[in-house]
């Protein structure tokens, strides 16, 4: 059989969970990842990554609408999709998730989102004419109150919803590698470090995609990149990807020294078909050349040019790296047979609901989900926005 | 008064959230059917539509009560559990009137081999061969008796090999 080496059992042949569940899970640990870097101003109060705050929730929000469109165009009826909301099975996680996500986005996100724009949306209702100006005011909700206690009031409100999203963001990025640790089945994923890993990962490639674009918005508003904020935001990246990457080397160690039944069969594996994806590209490319060039940042004194270059490499290299991870543990997972005794192959489609050129699509889109946000809802308000706030 | 103007819009946002779940809730009441959760995690009126259906399967009995001669071949063979519809297919119209549907006649070049294909998965000691090597496009039933399979060292045939119905 084209594409099997020794023996597969008939069900194990072809690949069910195709590049597309691959995306999700790296889709939902980049809304992880940056809702923790807002959580880090927020909650944490490190002032240097204030720039980045606003950006990294609106960038949560654009990702976290992209998010279940994989699955979506995964299913073999989407159409029923609804039907998980409508009669929820408690013993399912795959279900009880959908109220994660909703809960995530309505009463997180979404709520956070609001409460520190309301000012903004208050004032813009105000400012601007025809179409915005009945859209900014359906956003107002009716109420034009940005009274010095009603914005205090919203901050503090702001910071327990911040508080309650934290765990809320590791329960949803959790919840992926629940689904993969989870499965007794498959000891390529069954293991209790698996959620933990997961998140850290997430955490790690959320922050690189919040520091790209701050970069790269910064550089087309023509403005200054603050040095501070993405030394600081470079700074906590490099630590979380240290323990992320240390959490996975103790995995593996882990599984070198129990050697288990599958250890001879997934070691083959990774020696062969997934050499390139995780060893060169997960392992050697994505993360131990970043790490290098970060621990450079930290411990030598180097120029804002060749920092900020560093950075942008680092940043793109950690989401190459994290990507890699994601597929390999969901495309690594059904590679290898349960009787440990053959191996398939995955192939990749280009333009079938499932194919490449989809995956493609979905991982830009969110690009386009921010830029209408960004448009909406700008992280840094226009001069006159201040000004008349100024005169309030 | 005032200090309740400065927490109002926190309570629209409520409302707006509230009024999200009463009509999850309406929508929910219409959509889900009034049988689903009865017996379980399912549409409990579904059983009854499913027991319904028209029967399909006639079931062993049905054809030992004509081709005798065939059951008691069969009865002697390897395939003596194996039910008669497992390879001729659902035959319920045949066996309420045998004139209103005549079974097609099996290719046994592409019958057997679905279990008789070689695959490590099978136990050893089940019959299986290499198609290609064993045959080479011969039918089956030319050496061997679908209903009694197995060869006669005496013939080289099984029993009443070449009369496969």
């Amino acid at each position: 059989m084209s594409g099997v080496e020794g023996y597969m059992y008939p069900n194990e042949v072809t690949l069910y969970w195709s590049v597309l569940i691959v995306l999700y899970p790296y889709i939902t640990g980049l809304v992880a990842g940056a809702f923790i870097l807002a959580s880090l101003e927020r909650v944490f109060r490190v002032d240097a990554v204030k720039p980045t705050y606003r950006l990294a929730l609106l960038t949560a929000l654009a990702f976290l609408l992209d998010a279940p469109l994989p699955l979506q165009l995964h299913l073999g009826h989407p159409e029923r999709s609804y039907e998980m909301y409508f009669t929820p099975h408690a013993t399912s996680a795959m279900a009880m998730f959908g109220y994660v996500y909703l809960w995530y986005l309505m009463a997180v996100l979404v709520f956070e989102i609001w409460l520190d724009y309301r000012r903004d949306i208050v004032l813009m209702s105000q400012q601007r004419k025809g179409l915005m100006r009945v859209v900014y005011k359906m956003m107002t909700l009716g109420s034009n109150n940005i009274s010095e206690r009603s914005l205090h009031i919203d901050e503090k409100v702001g910071w327990i919803v911040t508080l309650i999203g934290i765990p809320s963001a590791f329960l949803l990025h959790g919840y992926v590698g629940f689904i993969f640790g989870s499965l007794k089945s498959n000891p390529w994923w069954s293991s209790p470090l698996m959620p933990v890993v997961f998140i850290f990962s997430a955490m790690a490639s959320g922050i690189a995609a919040v520091m790209l674009i701050y970069m790269a918005v910064t550089k087309l508003r023509k403005e200054k990149i603050d040095m501070r904020c993405v030394d600081a935001v470079a700074m906590y990246m490099f630590y979380i990807f240290i323990l992320d990457f240390s959490l996975e080397m103790l995995d593996l160690v882990h599984r070198i020294y129990e050697a288990d039944e599958s250890f001879r069969s997934l070691d083959f594996m990774v020696h062969t078909k997934l050499y390139f994806s995780q060893i060169v590209l997960q392992i050697l490319i994505g993360t131990l050349i970043p790490l290098i060039l970060l621990f450079l940042t930290q411990v030598a004194t180097i120029g804002e040019r060749a920092r900020k270059r560093i950075y942008v490499v680092c940043s793109s290299l950690i989401l190459i790296s994290v990507l890699a991870m994601r597929w390999n543990v969901v495309i690594g997972g059904q590679l290898f047979s349960k009787s440990f005794l053959g191996y398939t192959t995955y192939k990749m489609a280009l333009v079938t609901r499932e194919g490449l050129l989809v995956a493609i699509g979905l991982t830009i889109l969110p690009l386009f989900f921010l830029w209408v946000l960004l448009k909406l809802l700008p992280p840094w308000p226009k001069k006159e926005l201040q000004e008349s706030a100024a005169g309030d | 008064m005032s200090g309740f103007k400065d927490v109002q819009h926190l309570f629209r946002f409520a409302g707006l959230f509230v009024a999200v779940i009463l009509a999850f809730l309406v929508v929910r009441s219409y959509v889900v059917p009034k049988s689903f959760g009865e017996y379980g995690h399912y549409r409990g009126a579904a059983i009854g539509e499913i027991a319904a259906h028209p029967i399909k399967f006639a079931g062993h009995q049905a054809c030992a009560s004509c081709h005798t001669d065939i059951v008691e071949t069969k009865a002697k063979g390897a395939h003596a559990h194996v039910n008669c519809e497992a390879c001729h297919g659902p035959l319920a119209t045949h066996a309420s009137d045998p004139s209103a549907m005549t079974p097609v006649k099996l290719d046994t070049l592409v019958l057997c081999v679905r279990c008789h294909a070689a695959s490590a998965a099978k136990p050893k000691g089940f019959p299986q061969v290499n198609p290609a090597e064993h045959m080479g496009g011969v039918p089956c039933q030319s050496c061997h008796n679908p209903h009694s399979p197995e060869i006669r060292p005496d013939t080289g045939k099984s029993l009443a090999a070449g009369g496969a119905r």
